[in-house]
């Protein structure tokens, strides 16, 4: 890591658990899978206002390591947009 | 904790049989009657961990399939007062035993004895539906690995799908001196991300394979570590508040020392 500090192995250890078991819950949950629902959710809300479309998203879970070093994982919607919408323009 | 107790962990080779065991000679010692049940039917190991392997007639498949009555099957423990064993069969398959069959022999055995222990095998399939189907309570073992700890994570999510929503943790094979040099995952941690109570940590205590080799739970061991965690996971279990041990006593620097100048 970062100045030459050495991670422990233990805290390596918990910091991929953590990962694994956000994937493994999602899996094995009732809904089946947080992430596809969480995308369509996602979406319906930006396409309010953005141009957008539903394939283009990436809605991941990433290990925080690749992040930064916060030492929590974190959900990343990756959203890219076509066009602003004109929902927005009468409120200036 | 409630009075049929299922252990469990998903992985194997955590220390599932040792546990039952430990805790089953435990609360008989507390002048509990308390029958184990083995559920891994074609792999069944505890009977050699009791020392019983040489007394088994009939076992559980005989009994749900009424080939003998149940009191024909069980093996009571002649050090133990109040301990018997319900042992696996060996040469069948799990799939000789179904959840309805093991809900109806508890029910049973329930009017006869203060605990009932159910022994379950590794997986997630009919053994553990089986040893699952009939217990009120459950004992989660993991051991501070992320191998077994993940496989924890499932059988909690599994056993609250089953009804079962107070199981609690047992971390077995601690290491303290290790934790502490940041090479294995520390209580702290494991609880963090199973989110369940714990019930009990016992140290790695190398005293268990000696036990195992001869036949005789370790709980009653004064000298012993793992035993003294075995006999306060059991108070906790009758319902008293026993705080957990200091485990530093076997291992770092200064017992390092000690034992290397003949202490011990």
């Amino acid at each position: 890591m970062a100045f030459g500090k050495k991670t422990s192995s233990s805290s390596v250890a918990k910091e991929r658990l953590k990962l694994v078991l956000i994937h493994d819950r999602a899996g094995t949950s009732p809904s089946s899978n947080i992430l596809q629902s969480l995308r369509k959710d996602i979406f319906a809300v930006i396409s309010k206002y953005f141009d957008v479309v539903e394939s283009d998203f990436d809605v991941e879970i990433k290990n925080a390591s690749d992040i930064s070093n916060r030492g929590c994982p974190r959900l990343t919607a990756d959203v890219p947009i076509r066009s602003i919408k004109s929902i927005g323009r009468n409120r200036y | 904790m409630q009075n049929v107790i299922v252990v469990t962990s998903g992985k194997g080779g955590v220390g599932k049989t040792t546990t039952v065991a430990n805790l089953g000679a435990g609360l008989a010692h507390r002048g509990q009657k308390v029958v184990l049940i083995d559920t891994d039917i074609g792999l069944r190991n505890l009977d050699v961990v009791l020392g019983l392997e040489n007394r088994i007639v009939y076992d559980l498949v005989d009994v749900v399939e009424g080939t003998c009555r149940l009191r024909q099957a069980l093996i009571k423990d002649k050090r133990f007062d109040g301990l018997y064993l319900l042992p696996a069969a060996q040469t069948r398959d799990k799939l000789a035993v179904n959840p309805e069959q093991m809900v109806k022999l508890i029910a049973e055995m329930e009017q006869d004895f203060d605990y009932i222990l159910i022994d379950c095998p590794a997986g997630i399939e009919q053994g553990f539906k089986n040893a699952v189907a009939g217990a009120k309570s459950a004992i989660v073992v993991t051991v501070p690995e992320v191998s077994a700890v993940r496989d924890a994570d499932r059988i909690i999510g599994l056993l609250s799908a089953a009804g079962i929503d107070d199981a609690q943790l047992l971390v077995n094979r601690m290491r303290p001196d290790m934790v502490r040099r940041g090479d294995m995952l520390g209580l702290d941690d494991t609880l963090d991300i199973l989110g369940i109570d714990l019930i009990g940590v016992v140290p790695e205590d190398e005293r268990i394979i000696r036990s195992t080799n001869m036949g005789e739970p370790i709980v009653l061991m004064e000298k012993s570590l793992a035993g003294r965690a075995y006999r306060n996971i059991v108070r906790r279990i009758m319902g008293e508040k026993v705080p957990l041990m200091a485990m530093d006593d076997n291992s770092g620097f200064g017992a390092r020392l000690k034992r290397l100048f003949g202490g011990r």
